[in-house]
């Protein structure tokens, strides 16, 4: 076969309209069907999932407007040299895509999205907004035991709206989905690592986004059928370089941009668009009496590399080196956000590992709502075409 | 550019300078003498546990902002972005790099010493995180510590954010301060510095609270910067700094008997036309020439977020000898960039009546988005809830790209004069201000 199998396709379809489906239907018609049911939304990068869907909630990724919603109030908010997802989220948040949401969760990556929990306060947005001030201390009875803390409090915040009490089987059988969910993402990227002409990086940030829209358990079936069908042989290799992402983990980059990558002669075979779905690296155990302990567990010892943590003793540009590696690729394009402090102050460090480890890399700013790609595509090209000349 | 003249100096003053030429000098021979560094950051510093060891604290934003008042920062700034930093990214962290990559000459010309210890006291700004990821890697090898302070996300602090820090007091930072320090923390030391601590919080209580007369004997912003130095950094807890608030407590009341108004730069201002709250650190470049703007306008700023920064003593927060390390955590959260917008705006608001401001001003600061970010949106809900003309600038701390004088005094300008047009219709209609 030298086609993608049609059945991909539209699943390819499905997934792009949900990624982009800034008004959440999908999501919010899953919370008409029962009065109990709650939609938490959270933004980059990381909540544990698990603990909403332990409560009869649907946890929704807020990924920011992007370039499929014209900001008119959102600019009034923010300065010019603030970066541009905050004013994204704040014009829907004024607008109705976040109407019929219960709450608000807003995990502690960096200041505006800390003040945004703020303005979400002041604007009466959400039953509860919550800054999710995950610990930067990392043993288990101190950074451990307020963590536990903090996600019991979500837990209060959540029980107080619904009135469902999340049981240990409840969040075993939460912990268990989500495994899955991380294996099959984890799959996808293995067989792209491969064969990454199966799956643009386009169609892959579909898939993943699009599963912040939905029940993990749809998603999970949509991961197994992709998985299956991109483990047949089709296709044809192109002359391309392998490269790795870094530093998009929040705002997100316009499609445009991964596909003028892409076009530029460079498969993406790992990034970090995504980030928060691929969070916790490896599985959770989900048959403990004590499944919280495993949920806080797995947040002190299995996150990803990430600028939002404290890494002195687990360095991310080591990290970064040896996803390289393992990844088999050829180089790094930093692609962080405009006035992103924690993508941009991370940069120096990693792009000095890179070069320590002899990785070449190359590096460009976006704006999640750029229209302009040709000079990225151009900078991409030249990357690419150096890199070949020299392997 | 404007002319400023040379600066009147108060015996506070005078005290002040000589504090910080020996501390500077204490750093310069700190390695002969064997005196263990420490660098750390002012928002939420645990200095009385630096002191009561022994130990000789540096404040990479100290430095930073003298380079600013030096002229040095651009260069710096300059030197930190060709080794990769982004021109986005917060200004102070990067003149603080380009400093260390010139050879990390303090303010007085002297190198400042290498750091023994690196304390990360994480309070109310994300940046601090990554400027200590980075100096660790400027210094590899040195010991570090961590202090997460938790946000008041909720308005409040809350027991387990107590208990949390405590724990990383007690179990790591501490130990960690004993092994570079080479002594066990002495607690009845720290206990008495606490004390004067407090003592000294309750001076500069009353000076902050002089603004309060009509008209206000002090600028709560420009002068207040330098009134919060010693409190909020290397001599907290300290009989000098105790010393220091006590005569600039006795000149300030002195100034008030007499109805004088706040000294400037050029000596004493002679009328007091607008009260201002102002939101937001100052630009240190170009330090006197913004503040000139002001006084030659006569607007005193009666009330300020920024000399919060160090801590919200005026809200009731002071250091108690008795809960040594309970007291430390709650001074950490209690900074003003960790409360939350909706806390920002009512302390806003709260400075805004009791202070009898004629108008609320931002001075947003383009690096820094634990300040700016949401800003606009408090303009909005205080200019709803208090009626009073709002302003809004831009600049920076260290980054002179970024600090347009002319349209800055062009802004300013308009804005006082919607002040004055607004005073005037309103004595017209016999309203107070
Ligand atoms: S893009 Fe960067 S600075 Fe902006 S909200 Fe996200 S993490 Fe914060
Ligand atoms: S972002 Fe603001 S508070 Fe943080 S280091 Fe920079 S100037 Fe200081």
């Amino acid at each position: 076969m030298t086609e993608a199998p049609d059945r991909l396709k539209t699943i390819l379809d499905e997934c792009k309209t949900l990624a982009f489906d800034l008004n959440f239907t999908l999501a919010k018609d899953w919370k008409k069907e029962s009065s109990d049911r709650l939609l938490v939304g959270y933004l980059p990068i990381y909540v544990p999932r698990e603990i909403i869907h332990a409560a009869n909630g649907l946890p929704v990724g807020i990924m920011g407007a992007g370039d499929r919603k014209q900001i008119i109030k959102g600019d009034a908010y923010y300065q010019s040299y603030i970066c541009h997802l905050p004013r994204g989220i704040v014009e829907m948040a004024l607008d109705t895509n976040l109407e019929n949401f219960d709450g608000f969760l807003f995990p502690s990556i960096c200041d505006c999205v800390r003040n945004l929990s703020g303005m979400f306060k002041l604007v009466k947005k959400g039953k509860f907004t919550r800054y999710f001030d995950y610990p930067q201390n990392f043993e288990k009875h101190i950074g451990g035991t307020f963590y536990r803390e903090l996600i019991e409090t979500i837990l209060q915040d959540m029980y107080q709206i619904n009135g469902v009490k999340v049981t240990p089987e409840k969040l075993n059988h939460a912990i268990g989905l989500y495994n899955t969910n991380r294996q099959l993402i984890e799959a996808i990227y293995n067989i792209r690592q491969d064969a990454p002409w199966r799956l643009s990086a386009v169609d892959t940030y579909h898939i993943l986004r699009a599963g912040l829209t939905i029940p993990v358990e749809k998603h999970n079936e949509i991961l197994q059928e992709v998985v299956t069908l991109i483990g047949e042989e089709y296709g044809e290799p192109l002359d391309n370089i392998r490269i790795v992402v870094s530093g998009s983990f929040c705002e997100q980059p316009p499609i445009g941009l991964i596909k003028s990558v892409e076009m530029a002669g460079c498969y993406i075979v790992d990034d970090d668009f995504m980030l928060g779905s691929r969070w916790i690296q490896g599985d959770m155990d989900n048959s403990t009496s004590d499944p919280l302990n495993e949920i806080v567990d797995g947040f002190l010892t299995k996150s990803a590399p990430s600028s939002a943590v404290y890494d002195v003793g687990n360095p991310k540009g080591a990290r970064l080196v040896k996803l390289v590696k393992e990844r088999n690729a050829d180089g790094v394009i930093f692609c962080a956000a405009s006035f992103c402090d924690p993508a941009l102050l991370d940069r120096p460090e990693l792009q000095k590992s890179c070069d320590a480890g002899g990785i070449a890399h190359i590096n460009f700013q976006f704006h999640e709502n750029t229209g302009q790609f040709k000079v990225i595509k151009e900078q991409a090209g030249t990357f690419s075409d150096s890199i070949k000349l020299w392997v | 550019m404007a002319d400023v003249k040379e600066a009147v100096k108060e015996k506070s003053m005078v005290i002040q300078k000589e504090m910080l030429a020996n501390l500077f000098t204490e750093l310069s021979t700190a390695k002969e003498n064997g005196k263990k560094v420490v660098y750390t950051f002012v928002p939420g510093n645990i200095t009385e546990l630096i002191l009561a060891m022994d130990m000789l604290p540096v404040y990479p934003e100290i430095n930073a902002l003298q380079s600013g008042m030096r002229k040095k920062s651009g260069s710096y700034i300059k030197d930190a972005e060709k080794v990769g930093f982004s021109e986005d990214v917060c200004t102070y962290v990067k003149c603080d790099i380009g400093m260390m990559l010139n050879g990390n000459i303090g303010p007085t010309g002297e190198k400042l010493p290498e750091p023994d210890l690196l304390l990360l006291s994480y309070t109310g700004c994300f940046t601090f995180m990554k400027w200590f990821e980075n100096l660790e890697r400027l210094y590899p090898g040195v010991e570090i510590a961590m202090l997460h302070t938790p946000y008041q996300e909720d308005g409040k602090i809350t027991e387990d954010q107590v208990n949390y820090m405590v724990k990383q007091l007690k179990e790591d930072v501490i130990p960690k301060m004993e092994k570079v320090a080479g002594k066990k923390l002495d607690y009845d030391r720290l206990s008495k510095m606490l004390e004067n601590s407090s003592k000294a919080e309750d001076l500069w209580v009353q000076v902050l609270q002089s603004a309060k007369n009509v008209p206000s004997p002090i600028d709560a912003y420009f002068a207040g910067v330098y009134y919060m130095g010693p409190l909020n950094t290397a001599f907290r807890g300290t009989e000098i700094a105790l010393e220091y608030y006590q005569e600039l407590h006795n000149e300030v009341f002195e100034r008030m008997k007499l109805g004088l108004h706040p000294v400037t730069p050029e000596g004493e201002m002679k009328e007091e036309r607008f009260r201002l709250v102002v939101e937001g650190p100052p630009n240190w470049t170009n330090f006197r020439e913004f503040w000139k703007i002001f006084y030659d306008m006569g607007a005193v700023i009666v009330a300020s977020t920024y000399t919060k920064v160090g801590g919200l003593y005026d809200q009731g927060f002071r250091h108690d000898p008795e809960k040594p390390l309970e007291s430390l955590a709650k001074y950490c959260m209690g900074c003003y960039t960790n409360l939350n917008l909706p806390q920002r705006v009512d302390l806003l608001e709260h400075y805004i009546k009791e202070y009898k401001a004629d108008g609320f001003l931002i001075n947003s600061i383009k690096s820094c988005n634990s300040f700016s970010a949401g800003q606009l949106l408090m303009m909005r809900e205080i200019e709803q809830r208090c009626g009073i003309p709002v302003g809004f600038i831009e600049s920076d701390l260290v980054d002179p790209r970024y600090f347009s004088y002319a349209n800055i005094k062009n802004r300013l300008e308009s804005y006082f004069q919607m002040l004055g047009q607004r005073k005037v219709i309103m004595e017209q209609e016999g309203q107070t201000v």
